[in-house]
């Protein structure tokens, strides 16, 4: 297996048009976990870590830039504020080594169903920032990124530069069930975006379908419910049903982690709850 | 010529907190486990394993596996010389699969190689032919007479039968109900590992992690066709063993391979291998009755349990003594009938793990007991109080408890312990169910507290021959008194090494005590189990250094001119009556070394009546008392143990530190069990071999513990100690259980609690019994 280091993102994107059998690492806590099981034993690895850009983020017209090899203990203390929602998913990341190591960027590589970061990138409306040596930089609304299980939109030759997320405009919550209180992968996850600026709500679904996905009707639903204009008390029973929207839209399997049916309860239980603390967040602030 | 100058006393004695001897390398990293093990020109083996849980084996070609370069050997069961068995209790195993492969993961062939990577994928080009055959994996069927037979005379591995008292019990309250208990694994942290070196004299030196190395000298003999001075076994670091060590794992394969390479061979298994690479706790289906007074006085009890011993014997003989012996709890019964089966299917082997057979069982009697006070109307500490043994009362074998068994003082002592404040009314999300995934910020959120009280074995039951060899020497070594300990005693972590320091310190009042390494160079320690080697080979040590002792003492009198009457050991110093210094120890000693060897058994225990069940099985009991607080999301079936406090009867307390250490450790692993450890299978196949979906509690789902040690000493047993080891693991869990039932109110049949089954979205595996009260 080949080792191929390139120190600038021009020769990254020159290496992986090159070798299509590469596989790209940045903090490696799922590609080592891959190799070291054998389920994978690709050509090469591209390490994408010598190379600055990755691991800066930036903002600009209220959209942060945010490296895709920025690891999840950066977005925790330095992004809080703007992408509240993507920060407490990050502080679900396994422990605290995995956390200074893994990316945002390795996570929407890896695309699995149980990826902690996308749900609140769905329920934001990111975008995928991705480039080729051949035909530049393109840009994928992450709701049409996850393409099938631990599958994305990735042409071969593509890389990820960076995900652009809107800095929080309302109250965002991710909430994260895993059978203990540390150091788990979830069995259900979800995620709530609140845009008063536009009356609209995001969702995101993790480990209840086969790709991380959104709840788009249940949103259509909320925010045609919400009493923006007043802010006035959340109807429980609009919390509620809310609830059930968001578990209708999931997908979700038997497996050793959990039962198809109770990813949906806890769905219900998790959407009325964010609802309920993400409208009052917004009560507050007014 | 006598001076009267006091000694300073020898320091590090038993009952001192001494510090460990491995502790500060194992926490710098720098203790060598057995995986760090290595051999200039040592090559790899590594173990190709069944992917089927029972199917023949046509035909096995290694053909081509031999020709990747860098293979040196590529062996199969045709090149076992010895006899193709191995087991604890009975050679029923095979070394390397024949005819069948009985369970997923049993091993087939072997490889060495230059590298492990280099034999891994040699291992993937061995072609075995398979034919699949239809697997037992439900033990419930297992004595069906159309169920697959996994070997030849059966599938039952032991029925013990229990009957004391009146046969037709009557009672005016009666409780019952059914439990299932998950398959937990012991996931010590240092995986399978070992180091074969093949000898001049054409046998082999084998260092190996393992809890005894006497038991498995005899297995690799038997395998290897020598005798048991040609194979000689090195204990080597050992990362925890929990009962998993009890089995061979590598031994006699890289024996195997040493002596058909010639070379040097290391294996050590990975963490996924290591799930198949060890025998894991018996799941177990109870049904439990239990007959009472109005006022919750116990009559009468029934139980069935059932194991699953999987697809070979193991200990499964032995957990099931245990399950049924002891299975009822530390209560009185004037009547009782338990049946307590052990039986072979092909799933995963089970054998030994900390709590034998215990584990299981008190998970359904706690469960009980906490029904039986709610049928009477009596509180959970209240009915155990009412109920609880008491010295000189008999247990359900009818042995009398000859020494403390103070089971209503720990409920007591855990009943009166400050209980933890209310979460507050904005709780810091680690504190909450779910924690930093921000599940709940109180919703849903419900206290529940419940208590547990258990007990325990010590050491080998019925009838066996358990014993421990000790060899101590004092001699001067740079001036001073040196004591060399030598047993063949495992240190699995637990502290055996720093208690052997400590009585050799004690006995023979010197600061410096060499611990050797365990070997098979002296005589057998017996095992690293059953709460016993403190107890044993510390017996074993304290009466070796007590014949050192008087030998030294002699050559004293002899030399000082006084009657050896009165003389004394400490600080190094010979002592007179009056605790004055007579002489240096080292002086007395010169250039002659006193040695001793003892090899030394406790009270003899007895078998059982086979049709009762009845008789002194037993040499000590061991009770401990757990009381859980938990937080459980009700909605969400997440769990946040709040407290976990105890109170254990520990004899005499050698190295406190360490035994408070171990009653952490055990309270933790019992919480696991109720909470999220265990070994999923299905149809014969191990689910989740890995700490990704193996969930052990991390130190966020570990709660603070209140310990209350308690130090009623045997009068039996060497400085009055009770095993300590396995008690925590029993009572914690049940206590657990109990909790997050009276938060939720629901009745969980089952361990681990899945948050599907406090939340009811999976059916419970045992359907509701129609004659439940």
């Amino acid at each position: 297996m080949d080792f191929l280091q390139p120190s600038s993102w021009d020769d990254a994107l020159a290496v992986r048009a090159e070798r299509p059998d590469a596989l790209p690492i940045a903090g490696g806590t799922d590609v080592m976990v891959e190799l070291n099981f054998d389920r994978r034993r690709p050509g090469a690895l591209l390490d994408l870590t010598r190379i600055p850009e990755l691991r800066e983020w930036s903002v600009a017209d209220e959209v942060v830039r945010l490296g895709a090899g920025v690891p999840y203990a950066r977005v925790i203390t330095e992004l809080g504020n703007r992408l509240p929602g993507l920060a407490m998913a990050a502080r679900t990341v396994g422990s605290p080594q995995i956390r200074v190591r893994g990316t945002v960027g390795g996570n929407l590589g890896s695309a699995s169903p149980a990826g902690d970061a996308h749900p609140p990138l769905l329920a934001a409306g990111a975008e995928v920032e991705v480039a080729s040596a051949a035909r530049g930089t393109r840009r994928i609304p992450v709701a049409e990124f996850f393409t099938g299980v631990k599958r994305n939109a990735l042409e071969p030759d593509e890389l990820i530069a960076a995900v652009h997320v809107r800095t929080a405009r309302g109250p965002q919550q991710f909430c994260k069930v895993g059978t203990r209180n540390a150091m788990v992968i979830s069995v259900s996850a979800f995620a709530l975006a609140l845009h008063p600026d536009r009356q609209a709500v995001g969702t995101g679904i993790g480990s209840a379908a086969p790709t991380p996905r959104r709840a788009a009707e249940a949103e259509e639903f909320l925010a045609g419910e919400l009493d923006w204009a007043t802010r006035g008390p959340l109807p429980e029973g609009l919390a509620r049903a809310f609830g059930e929207r968001v578990a209708a839209a999931a997908a979700p399997i038997d497996d050793v982690r959990g039962t198809a049916a109770y990813r949906r309860h806890s769905l219900t239980v998790l959407a009325r709850r964010a609802v309920t603390w993400a409208w009052d967040d917004l009560r507050r602030a007014a | 010529m006598t001076t009267t100058q006091a000694a300073a006393r020898t320091t590090g004695r038993i009952g001192d907190n001494a510090q460990r001897p491995d502790g500060t390398l194992k926490v710098t990293g720098e203790f060598a486990y057995a995986s760090d093990l290595w051999h200039d020109d040592m090559v790899w083996g590594v173990t190709l394993r069944s992917p089927h849980p029972h199917a023949r084996i046509r035909r096995i070609d290694v053909t081509e596996a031999l020709t990747v370069p860098g293979v040196s050997a590529v062996l199969t069961a045709d090149d076992v010389p010895g006899e193709n068995a191995f087991g604890l209790e009975h050679a029923d195993q095979p070394v390397l699969a024949g005819e069948f492969v009985r369970y997923e993961g049993e091993p087939v062939a072997l490889v060495a190689a230059d590298h492990p990577e280099t034999a891994r994928r040699a291992a993937g080009r061995i072609r075995v032919d398979y034919e699949v055959l239809p697997a037992l994996t439900d033990a419930r069927r297992a004595l069906d007479d159309d169920a697959p037979q996994v070997h030849p005379g059966g599938n039952l591995v032991r029925h013990l039968r229990l009957r004391r008292g009146d046969p037709a019990p009557t009672a005016p309250v009666v409780v019952s109900l059914d439990f299932e208990v998950g398959m937990q694994d012991q996931a010590f942290l240092g995986p399978e590992s070992g180091l074969a070196v093949p000898a001049e004299d054409g046998g082999v030196d084998l260092y190996v992690a393992t809890q005894w190395l006497h038991v498995d000298q005899r297995q690799v003999c038997l395998a290897l066709g020598m005798p048991p001075e040609k194979v000689r076994l090195t204990l080597a670091g050992v990362g925890g063993a929990f009962g998993g060590r009890e089995d061979l794992s590598v031994h006699v394969h890289a024996c195997l391979l040493a002596l058909r390479t010639g070379r040097p061979v290391k294996m050590s298994y990975g963490r996924e291998e290591s799930f198949y690479g060890h025998v894991h706790r018996h799941p177990a289906t109870m049904t439990y009755e239990f007959g009472a007074e109005r006022d919750g006085t116990l009559v009468y009890a029934r139980a069935h349990v059932l194991l699953d011993g999987g697809a070979y014997a193991s200990s499964t003989a032995a957990v099931v003594g245990n399950a049924g012996l002891l299975g009822l709890g530390p209560y009185r019964f004037p009547s009782v009938a338990v049946d307590a089966f052990g039986v072979f299917t092909h799933n995963p082997p089970c054998g030994a793990m900390r709590g034998f057979g215990c584990v299981q069982a008190a998970f359904a009697h706690e469960a009980l007991m906490d029904e039986l006070a709610a049928a009477v109307g009596v509180d959970p500490v209240e009915i155990r109080r009412r109920n609880g043994v008491q010295e000189g009362d008999r247990t359900i074998t009818g042995q009398v408890i000859d020494s403390a068994a103070p089971v209503a003082e720990l409920l007591q002592r855990v009943a009166d312990l400050p209980l933890p404040p209310p979460l507050p009314g904005h709780p810091d999300l680690r504190d909450l169910p779910g924690a930093v995934g921000n599940t709940t910020h109180g919703e849903g959120v419900r206290r529940g507290v419940g208590y547990s009280v258990t007990y325990k074995n010590v050491g080998f039951s019925e009838g066996f021959d358990d014993y421990s060899t000790a060899r101590v020497r004092l001699q001067v070594t740079g001036g001073e008194a040196v004591a060399t300990v030598h047993t063949a005693a495992a240190e699995v972590g637990q502290g055996l090494v720093t208690v052997q320091q400590q009585i050799a310190r004690t006995e023979l009042g010197v600061e410096r005590v060499v611990v050797v390494p365990a070997d098979t160079a002296v005589g057998s320690a017996g095992s690293t189990s059953a709460s016993r080697q403190t107890y044993v080979t510390g017996g074993a040590v304290k009466a070796a250094c007590e014949a050192v002792r008087t030998a030294v003492l002699q050559r004293a009198a002899v030399a000082l001119g006084r009657p050896v009457a009165g003389l004394a050991l400490d600080g190094d110093k010979v002592l007179g009556a009056g605790g004055e210094v007579l002489a240096g120890l080292a002086d007395v000693l010169g250039d002659d070394a006193v040695e001793e060897t003892v090899e030394w058994r406790h009270r003899p225990t007895h078998a059982v009546d086979p049709e009762t069940g009845q008789g002194d099985a037993h040499v000590q009991f061991a009770f401990s008392a757990h009381r859980a607080v938990v937080d459980v999301d009700v909605e969400l079936g997440l769990v946040k143990v709040v407290a976990l406090d105890t109170a254990q009867d520990v004899g005499k307390a050698i190295n406190p530190d360490a035994v408070v250490g171990q009653i952490h450790g055990g309270s933790a692993q019992g919480m696991g069990l109720a909470l999220m450890e265990e070994v999923v299978v299905t149809d014969g196949h191990v689910r989740n071999p890995s700490f990704t979906d193996y969930l052990l509690p991390t130190i966020l789902d570990v709660p603070p513990m209140q310990v209350q040690v308690l130090e009623y000493a045997d009068p039996h047993a060497p400085y009055g100690v009770r095993g300590v080891g396995e008690p925590p693991t029993i009572s914690s869990g049940p206590a657990v259980a109990a909790a997050v039932r009276a938060a939720c109110g629901k009745p969980l049949r089952r361990v681990p609690i899945r948050p599907e089954h406090v939340t009811g979205t999976q059916p419970t595996a045992i359907p509701p019994r129609s004659d439940r009260p």
